[in-house]
């Protein structure tokens, strides 16, 4: 009878297909880094998207008007990826605390909802169970279309892990996967809904009805792998209750439902030839057990059809092929055993998670597979039942993430060094230069405070002018020499007292009021046009006084700038340098502990197997004398 | 009789084992739970701690390499359900190659699902630049093309952001937009 844990590992498997869903980007991305961050995620680089959604989120955080910035419009949509991100990457604290933000924060029901339901999810897979169930009930109002289902799910699976299948079955009878808008999602978990309520009926002690929803599972359509896993789990489940209950026929109908070449092939063959057998039908048997027979050597299933075939022919009183089949057994047996042996010895020299950890075997979806290729890995195939676990896949993620974090710590360190070289060089490339460089602005910065008191004195000046007149201060170089001679001339003419007034004279003084008369009359006819153009001038000059403001603000950004490039970076350099040096010491020790729980879980997975084994052996070796007996009292 | 026994054994052992193969990994970790709960954690925390170390590093990167001042960065953007197949994008500033990336499909899928890629981040001073962007691609049918557009850029003080949109020829979109920033 297939218990709840057989029934949480599907359970697991539903949800990983959920999880596989990611925060679609929306279509005009407004805030190019949070495109960044999805780049990275779309890719499963987890680490890098949260590296750039922390950065971004950090800066939006810490700014005075949030909604100015770009990723105000995907605010609801960030705060969730982090926590999506953080759940990838197997950061359930962080994640579940990012989640709780927005669970408690000033988002509209659909936001919160859908929040309540991660929260949900991260319980669940923490087995804190009773949590769950709080946030599921935190759910209220408007929710999404595309997770109703999935939560409605979640709710039975929390149901049937705390041994409330009751509960589970009225929610599974429910849903109606199929029924909502997200077709695609709730398709998905068609199978697994229907294989859970058929465990969920079972626990609640409803055998009829358990049988009946089971048999509606395995005949469920549909052609994805994960359909027909769940459908030729349901035929197996199903064949081995009708079988433990003696009804052999509909057993052997069920089993005979398991494809031939599905994952749970092997276990389908066996019991079908176990039916079979149970009803005296061991011709009949024996066509699935030879089936299997043939098959990989170290399947569970296989090595149990290696004693059940003798044991069919014994009964069929063929004893002296009992015999040999036996014999051939035993040999199976003990080629077996060196093997498990074999490879514990190559787990205990490390070989295991050195082999996990080599890229090229990552490669592709089978990479467990393609481990026993590698030299010196051990025999992986007495491993797939544990490398399926659950636990183990978190172990072995946690391991690898581990290592991936170890290489980023040393990029770091080699970062770090390569950031103190820049720092230094800059210093000493412009520490000798900067002295002159200064001495010279100082210079340039006085004549130009200089001219800029020069300008400023004109402009005073021609605002006054607009107010009260004054011709003489807008003659040209020419004209004020002119004036000045005129005035030197007026007063030698002028000055001579005593002196008896002559011709000469008078025509002289004349000619110099003409001259006077006529400066004056250009001065004061042609006032107002030099005014405007005084005027348009200084407006030039304004236009280069700018420019020069902007080349001296150019100048200091570039002063400052010089030494903001080398100067204060010592202390964060060696803090840094410090915590990278800290965390490698850590991550060291995490790596260990870390890689002797695989490996102590990998041993013990192989003892466990080879117990069995040796106790097959025994079986197959009193089955060799048994059938000799049996035959030598036949001949007689 | 014997053979009755026999088989009654039989079902009873392969019933252990199917049992034991059900439940065999969980029970190996269910003993170790505790503990690699602990260890989970500090793995988690050592996650924490290495983003932490990485996000301040890349904002003493940033200031060091690429001050505000002078700062560009191109981004890369697919246009909205465009169905070309991106091959490789150059980028030149100012005559001078700075950037040339082939994709992946896995990068490929990113961008088509509204992913957008940082392609160049550098230093540019104060001023108008020109930005030259190759696209090599293939339509729908699979026969290449090839589009090379030329913007120009003005820089501030402010760091500089640029998107550039690509669409592939059966869109009718431009084939590279340009969105500054």
């Amino acid at each position: 009878m297939p218990d709840g844990r057989a029934g949480r590992r599907f359970i697991a498997l539903g949800l990983a297909l959920v999880l596989a869903a990611l925060p679609a980007a929306g279509s005009d991305l407004r805030d190019l880094y949070f495109g960044e961050a999805l780049y990275h995620a779309f890719q499963g680089q987890y680490f890098e998207a949260l590296q750039r959604l922390d950065a971004e989120l950090g800066m939006h955080r810490g700014l005075d008007e949030p909604e100015r910035d770009t990723l105000h419009y995907h605010i609801n949509n960030a705060e969730f990826s982090v926590g999506d991100f953080e759940l990838h990457y197997r950061m359930d604290q962080r994640a579940g605390r990012a989640i709780t933000a927005v669970l408690d924060g000033a988002f509209d029901a659909a936001v919160r909802n859908e929040a309540a339901y991660r929260l949900a999810r991260i319980h669940f897979q923490k087995n804190q169970f009773d949590e769950a169930l709080s946030a599921l009930a935190r759910i209220r109002g408007t929710v999404p279309e595309e997770i109703r289902d999935d939560i409605e799910f979640l709710r039975a699976n929390v149901y049937l892990a705390t041994a409330k299948p009751g509960e589970a079955v009225k929610v599974l009878q429910q849903v109606r996967p199929g029924e909502s808008v997200a077709e695609s999602v709730a398709e998905s978990l068609r199978g697994f809904v229907a294989y859970n309520l058929g465990i969920a009926l079972l626990q609640d002690g409803r055998h009829k009805e358990a049988i009946e929803q089971l048999d509606k599972a395995g005949q469920l359509p549909g052609s994805d792998p994960a359909d027909l896993a769940i459908r030729d789990k349901s035929n197996l489940v199903l064949g081995t209750i009708l079988f433990e209950a003696g009804d052999f026929e509909r057993a052997r109908h069920s089993l005979d439902r398991v494809q031939l070449d599905g994952p749970f092939s092997n276990q389908g063959l066996l019991r079908a030839g176990m039916s079979e057998a149970a009803a005296k039908q061991y011709e009949r048997a024996l066509v699935p057990w030879n089936i299997l027979v043939d098959r990989e050597p170290t399947d569970v299933a296989v090595q149990e059809a290696m004693l059940a075939v003798p044991h069919a022919y014994s009964s069929l009183n063929l004893h002296g092929l009992a015999a040999i089949l036996y014999g051939h057994a035993v040999e199976l047996f003990n080629t077996q055993i060196e093997k498990v042996d074999a490879s514990i010895r190559s787990i205990t020299a490390g070989n295991f998670l050195k082999a996990l950890i080599r890229e090229e075997a990552r490669q592709d979806e089978g990479w467990v597979i393609r481990l026993r290729g590698l030299p010196d890995a051990p025999e992986t195939y007495y491993l797939m039942e544990l490398m399926a676990s659950d636990d183990f896949q978190t172990a072995l993620k946690n391991y690898l993430d581990l290592d991936e974090l170890r290489s980023k710590l040393i990029e770091s360190e080699a970062s770090l060094k390569a950031l103190d070289e820049i720092v230094q060089l800059r210093g000493q490339n412009y520490e000798p230069l900067l002295p002159g460089v200064d001495s010279e602005f100082r210079k340039l910065d006085t004549r130009m405070r200089l001219r800029l008191e020069e300008r400023k004195l004109l402009n005073k000046r021609m605002q006054s002018m607009l107010t009260s007149p004054r011709p003489e201060h807008l003659a040209t170089a020419e004209e004020r020499s002119a004036a000045e001679s005129l005035a030197l001339l007026e007063k030698t003419v002028g000055k001579q007292p005593g002196r008896s007034e002559s011709l000469e004279l008078d025509a002289l003084q004349q000619r110099v009021t003409r001259l006077r008369g006529v400066l004056t009359w250009r001065l004061e006819t042609e006032y107002h046009e030099r005014l405007t153009k005084a005027h348009a001038h200084l407006k030039q000059a304004d236009a280069d006084v700018d420019e020069m403001y902007r080349q001296y603000d150019a100048f200091i950004r570039a002063r400052q700038a010089t030494k903001h490039s080398y100067v204060g970076y010592d202390p964060q350099i060696a803090g840094l340098r410090d915590r990278v040096a800290e965390a490698l010491q850590r991550i060291d020790t995490l790596i260990a502990r870390q890689g002797q729980m695989i490996e102590t879980a990998a041993i013990k997975q192989l003892e466990t197997r080879r117990e069995r084994l040796v106790q097959q052996q025994s079986e197959a070796r009193f089955g060799v004398a048994d059938s000799y007996d049996r035959a030598g009292h036949e001949g007689k | 009789m014997g053979a009755r026994v026999r088989l009654k054994r039989l079902t009873s052992l392969n019933t252990i084992v199917l049992l034991i193969v059900v439940l065999m990994p969980a029970a190996i970790f269910a003993q170790k739970e505790k503990a690699s709960q602990g260890l989970d954690e500090q793995v988690q925390d050592m996650k924490a701690d290495v983003l932490s170390i990485a996000a301040e590093l890349s904002r003493l990167e940033e200031k060091l390499l690429y001050p505000s001042g002078t700062q560009v960065a191109v981004f890369i953007a697919l246009a909205k359900d465009d169905h070309m197949r991106l091959d490789a994008v150059r980028l030149q500033i100012d005559g001078k190659l700075v950037a040339h990336h082939i994709y992946s499909a896995k990068e490929l899928e990113a961008l088509r699902k509204g992913g957008v890629q940082r392609i160049y981040v550098g230093n540019l001073a104060t001023g108008e630049h020109q930005l030259e962007a190759l696209v090599d691609g293939k339509h729908e049918g699979g026969s290449d093309f090839s589009r090379k557009q030329l913007f120009t850029i003005r820089k501030e003080v402010k760091p500089k952001q640029v998107e550039l949109t690509l669409a592939g020829p059966s869109s009718g979109a431009a084939p590279i937009a340009m969105g500054e920033f």
